[in-house]
């Protein structure tokens, strides 16, 4: 019973990763695009390096939904070592794909997916962040990988909207928006289709 | 003077506090509520209100200080959830016995045990009965509206009572969601200043506040509070029917959703209102005449017109993400059940428990429920009336 033009997302990540923070990064960046936006992450005891779960909705017009999203459009994996322990592409439609931080390739990552015959896009986030930061974040590579799979926002207006935002959240540390604007393009320009 | 942003509940109603800049907030940190006196107090320390901040030691001294300054002649702020709001069970009944008009945001989570930090209503409905006018968001944009009408309601003569803001622990407090905000200037418009009549601090006609009462006057005093919240009704229609003129935003004591032909219903409150409302759609979308009723006013409770709201269903399921251990259904069942009874024909009607402990709820689930209330409709046995949704097992 899902609505026309809606769009779901589902991340999976450790704590202190910051797939939450790039879970609501996204609602953000669809918010300034004009979009109706729901961005959440599962809530538990908080525990560094725990399996953790957010989502998001994305549409045209406001969703009233409001549990978690067990047939997503799309699934970030922000940590590879989660293959061997969560289900990630679990309720995944077919017609959508998966998203994964690592550094093999689409097909080396399908062998792990539990028989998803759908599409496989992967992301070295770890290099990427490291060579535009200086340190592992995979949040804003991930975010970006996300955004461009999913179509679900227009490169131009999304990459000006994520600039504009991080002047904002980094306002007393400037120098950090430009590695963190070069970790959208390159993981733009970098992820990985199978 | 409207304008679009997207904030989670707990941004909402933290934004609605500054706005509105109270005299006093005390509060003390809970899960899922933390984040309100924590956003407040970053306006505090920026100066960017002129409330006074009293950073408590326990939920107790929160709603006690609250009880002191709102008794002084001060507008009074706290948020809290869960635990907390036990821990202030015995003020709670102070503030609304001594007409002390605090606004309290009630981000509703589960009580132990077992420890649980997700959302149910077991907290706010295990204090319905203390005096204090209940209203439940469904969303975001719900809390900050309920919250900008809660003074204007609470501290109007007629009514002197205080008032609990309820939205969904997590679903709806940690959601980041599309909310429309109005400017400073009209939210300070709309919700006026505080001026009691009468207030500790008022040297031309000292008084005092909360004493002892003989039999003679308790229940002289009781009947007094209870005409003030049967009174409220009118006057949350009033601050209601004022707000909808300033945001084009409607609000009543509860919401019709496809009700008006509508031969199977639900009753819910808070979130789960939402997801149950894409099971109408598509039920509706198949001709199925499905129907639901979100309650915003727990209390005073809306009984008269519930009655009148739910005449011409057929069968009803009445929903409570609370248990109340009665061995007979939740609270939210009893008082609809109760408030049906004079109908004649009166719709027939299933309780079910749900949700707890943040128990996922989806669209799916509501749907079985309507499929067997069809089927309640068409004569077939009422079966259980106390049952629970959603558990394994």
């Amino acid at each position: 019973m899902k609505k026309q033009g809606l769009v779901e997302f589902r991340w999976h990540g450790r704590g202190g990763q910051g797939a939450k923070t790039a879970c609501l990064l996204l609602a953000d960046a669809a918010f300034a695009a004009g979009k109706f936006v729901q961005g959440f992450p599962e809530y538990g005891p908080e525990r560094m390096g725990a399996p953790i779960t957010a989502y998001n909705r994305i549409s045209d017009t406001r969703c009233s939904v409001h549990c978690n999203i067990d047939a997503p459009d799309y699934v970030v994996v922000v940590d590879e070592t989660l293959l061997d322990s969560v289900d990630v592409t679990h309720g995944l439609q077919a017609g959508g794909a998966v998203i994964v931080n690592t550094e093999k390739s689409p097909d080396q990552i399908r062998e792990k997916l539990r028989g998803w015959q759908g599409r496989v896009c992967t992301i070295d986030a770890r290099k990427i962040s490291e060579e535009t930061l200086g340190r592992y974040f995979p949040n804003t590579p991930m975010l970006s990988a996300a955004v461009k799979v999913s179509g679900v926002l227009e490169e131009q207006q999304f990459m000006g909207d994520m600039e504009e935002s991080f002047h904002h959240k980094f306002a007393s540390k400037p120098q950090v928006v430009s590695g963190n604007m070069a970790a959208l393009k390159k993981a733009w320009e970098e992820v990985q289709a199978g | 003077m409207n304008y679009n942003d997207r904030l989670s509940g707990n941004e909402a109603i933290a934004f609605a506090m500054k706005q509105i800049d109270p005299d006093v907030m005390a509060a003390f940190p809970i899960t899922p509520s933390t984040e309100i006196p924590q956003y407040f107090a970053q306006y505090v320390a920026n100066g960017e209100v002129n409330t006074e901040f009293v950073p408590v030691e326990s939920e107790h001294s929160s709603m006690s200080a609250c009880i002191g300054a709102e008794a002084a002649g001060a507008r009074s702020v706290t948020a809290t959830s869960s635990c907390g709001l036990a821990l202030m069970y015995e003020m709670m009944y102070v503030a609304a016995s001594s007409r002390l008009p605090i606004t309290l945001a009630c981000v509703n989570r589960a009580l132990s045990g077992p420890i649980n930090i997700n959302n149910d209503h077991s907290d706010s409905m295990g204090i319905r009965d203390a005096g204090w006018i209940q209203i439940y968001a469904e969303n975001n944009q719900e809390a900050y509206d309920n919250f900008l009408q809660a003074m204007p309601i609470g501290e109007h003569p007629d009514v002197r009572l205080p008032v609990m803001i309820c939205q969904d622990g997590f679903i709806t407090s940690h959601a980041l969601e599309n909310i429309t905000l109005l400017d400073t200037e009209s939210v300070k418009k709309f919700v006026g200043e505080y001026q009691p009549e009468n207030y500790l601090l008022k040297k031309e006609n000292p008084l005092a506040i909360g004493p002892y009462d003989l039999g003679c006057h308790y229940m002289e005093h009781k009947v007094q509070q209870a005409e003030a919240m049967k009174g409220a009704k009118k006057r949350i229609l009033e601050v209601a029917a004022e707000f909808e003129q300033l945001t084009g935003r409607r609000y009543g004591l509860f919401e019709e959703y496809q009700m008006e032909d509508a031969e199977v219903a639900l009753v819910l409150i808070g979130s789960s209102a939402g997801t149950a409302k894409a099971a109408v759609n598509a039920l509706r979308e198949q001709g199925v005449k499905a129907g639901l009723i979100k309650i915003r006013v727990f209390r005073p409770f809306p009984a008269e017109e519930l009655a009148q709201a739910l005449a011409n269903v057929k069968a009803l399921a009445i929903m409570d993400k609370a248990e109340s251990f009665s061995a007979h259904g939740g609270p939210l069942f009893s008082e609809v059940r109760a408030a049906l009874y004079d109908l004649e024909p009166r719709p027939r009607t299933v309780g079910y428990v749900y949700g707890l402990g943040g128990r996922d709820v989806t669209p799916e689930h509501f749907e079985g429920i309507y499929r067997r209330l069809l089927d309640i409709a068409a004569g077939g046995d009422l079966g259980p009336t106390y049952t629970h949704m959603g558990q394994r097992g």
